[in-house]
């Protein structure tokens, strides 16, 4: 073989190695199979402003298939006015939220009051703004949890009864995004721990995303694949035993000042202060913000 | 043999009020679930306003009461929650345009108007192009609710439901807005501008007590509509009394005897069983 023989050679055998590795390439690949997997939705730079007030800042976040996300945060960090935004009931005042085209939407309010004066059974409730097959909506009931509820008022319903009604009605259109905000409201033990087995059920058979809003943090951590802690802004954001990791965390959800101070140290023996393991234990600590300003360590 | 049977004043009075209350049902229905009377109220004074501004500028007067109730309305919309409460924003521009409506009409030179048939309705002096002009209206904003049916019932059963289901809140109260002025204005002639939000709240509160469903109680507000301007109608003939007055006064009669009938009868289920079916 000549030199100038071995370097064709050479020459060609990379161009053939360039081929290949240009097909096999993810994106490439994807060129074939359709347009790229994209996030279901896409938040960027977002921030709201509600009068004077600044209620959101520079918010990213992201949603994929099959994920569970749940946001934690004090109250009035602007977890409801996210999901909000997100739904298209608050114009955001800068920054960007984008969804998948043809995204469809589940959402369950954090508080649902129902004018006295309309009159609305189940049935007719499940089935705004669409109308399912009666079938449909005897098995929504039934997972709901109360079967053959179709020709009560919904007015005669319990709190509970309601929120499993309003979970069922969003699942109803399977949606591409599950929006709940604060929805296990008014359940009991039990039902919280149905509810959390529903929503991971759910987002494995329909291939949804979720995004949540929970005070339960103790259920949250275990059930949620990232968790997003909101204050105004990101606070910290990732697999929850990050984010319990995280100091921004420990000040928003006070810990004692020993706790924190070893997160502060890095101290990575805590790691394990994995939620428990039982719901029924309330959490260990009180939801509510310390005395000291935290702000100015968070920002 | 139409045109005979035409002819006769009771019957297009008749055919008149039924075509209004079957288009008032289903709207006066979601101005109570909405709680938007006073938005009836505001939007038929400003029709007098329409009545003044026509005749000054001598153009329809359908013309001109469409055209400022639509203004009205429209406004209404778009200046409530900036500030003002609902309430007092529908107090000021409707009486303002009530009063506005009166002096316009003072201005008008050697023309004799009766301003009482605007106020009070004259459904017994509709011609034929009147009755046209109801069920072309009428017919309209039936077929406008129907198309709309759903998204205004999810709109207006929560803002955030509606918005998450891809449905615009405020593009359903646009269709609500204009469905109103139309009403009001075809329903100027039947019953006038004082007793129209009557039509549109009383038959709906009367069927409220015996029904279960949103469509369920549009068809029966419908039905007592129609009961109490045939009703009313027959009546004041009988007992020569006015007749717009006469309508709300028996649909009136007709609220209070399904409230007594709904409380016995709840009277009658409790003690006949003790069960509940609250959870």
């Amino acid at each position: 073989m000549t030199r100038k023989e071995g370097r064709r050679r050479y020459r060609l055998d990379l161009i053939c190695y360039n081929i290949t590795f240009a097909i096999t390439e993810p994106s490439t690949l994807s060129f074939f199979k359709g347009p790229l997997p994209m996030p279901l939705l896409s938040i960027e730079n977002l921030c709201v402003t509600l009068g004077k007030h600044r209620i959101l800042e520079e918010i990213e976040l992201q949603v994929e298939r099959g994920e569970i996300v749940t946001l934690v945060g004090p109250n009035g960090s602007g977890k409801s006015t996210l999901l909000r935004s997100i739904i298209g009931s608050i114009a955001p005042s800068h920054g960007r939220i984008q969804r998948e085209p043809g995204l469809k939407i589940g959402y369950v309010p954090q508080r649902l009051s129902l004018d006295p004066t309309l009159p609305m059974t189940v049935e007719r409730f499940l089935n705004l703004p669409h109308r399912h097959s009666l079938d449909t909506v005897a098995h929504a009931l039934l997972q709901a949890g109360i079967p053959g509820a179709e020709v009560q008022q919904i007015a005669s319903l319990s709190g509970g009864q309601f929120q499993s009604i309003l979970l069922a009605r969003a699942l109803l259109d399977s949606p591409d995004l599950l929006l709940l905000d604060e929805a296990t409201q008014g359940l009991d033990h039990r039902g919280i721990a149905d509810f959390y087995r529903q929503i991971d059920h759910v987002r494995h058979t329909l291939g949804c995303g979720v995004l949540m809003v929970s005070h339960e943090l103790h259920v949250v951590m275990r059930a949620s694949d990232r968790v997003v802690c909101l204050h105004g802004h990101v606070c910290c954001q990732g697999t929850p035993e990050r984010v319990m990791a995280s100091p921004a965390y420990q000040d928003l959800f006070g810990l004692d000042t020993a706790d924190a101070l070893a997160f502060y140290r890095h101290d990575h023996r805590h790691s394990h202060t994995a939620p428990p393991m039982d719901d029924r234990v309330p959490p260990a600590q009180p939801l509510t913000t310390p005395a000291t300003p935290i702000t100015e360590r968070l920002h | 043999m139409l045109d005979n049977v035409m002819d006769d004043f009771m019957v297009r009075a008749a055919l008149a009020g039924i075509a209004v209350a079957l288009a008032a049902a289903p709207l006066g229905c979601f101005v109570v679930w909405r709680r938007m009377a006073y938005f009836g109220d505001a939007t038929a004074h400003a029709a007098i306003l329409g009545v003044a501004l026509s005749l000054l500028m001598s153009t329809s007067i359908l013309a001109g009461v469409l055209a400022v109730s639509l203004i009205m309305a429209t406004l209404v919309t778009l200046l409530s929650g900036r500030g003002y409460a609902m309430d007092t924003l529908l107090g000021v521009m409707a009486h303002s345009a009530l009063a506005f409506g009166l002096v316009a009409v003072s201005f008008l030179p050697g023309v004799r108007i009766d301003l009482m048939a605007y106020l009070f309705g004259d459904i017994l002096a509709v011609s034929k192009t009147d009755l046209a002009i109801i069920a072309t209206g009428g017919l309209l904003v039936l077929g406008l609710l129907r198309w709309r049916w759903s998204a205004l019932l999810t709109a207006t059963l929560n803002e955030d439901l509606a918005r998450a289901s891809g449905i615009n809140p405020r593009r359903e109260q646009l269709v609500l807005t204009l469905s109103l002025a139309v009403v009001v204005a075809v329903a100027l002639k039947v019953v006038g501008a004082l007793l129209i939000t009557a039509l549109l709240i009383i038959p709906a509160a009367t069927a409220r007590r015996f029904c279960h469903t949103p469509e369920l109680m549009a068809v029966t507000a419908a039905i007592v509509g129609g009961i109490s301007t045939t009703g009313g109608l027959q009546a004041a003939y009988w007992l020569d009394t006015p007749t717009g007055p006469t309508i709300v006064c028996l649909a009136t009669l007709l609220f209070a005897l399904s409230t007594a009938a709904a409380r016995i009868s709840r009277l009658v289920s409790q003690t006949g069983s003790e069960t509940s079916t609250r959870g």
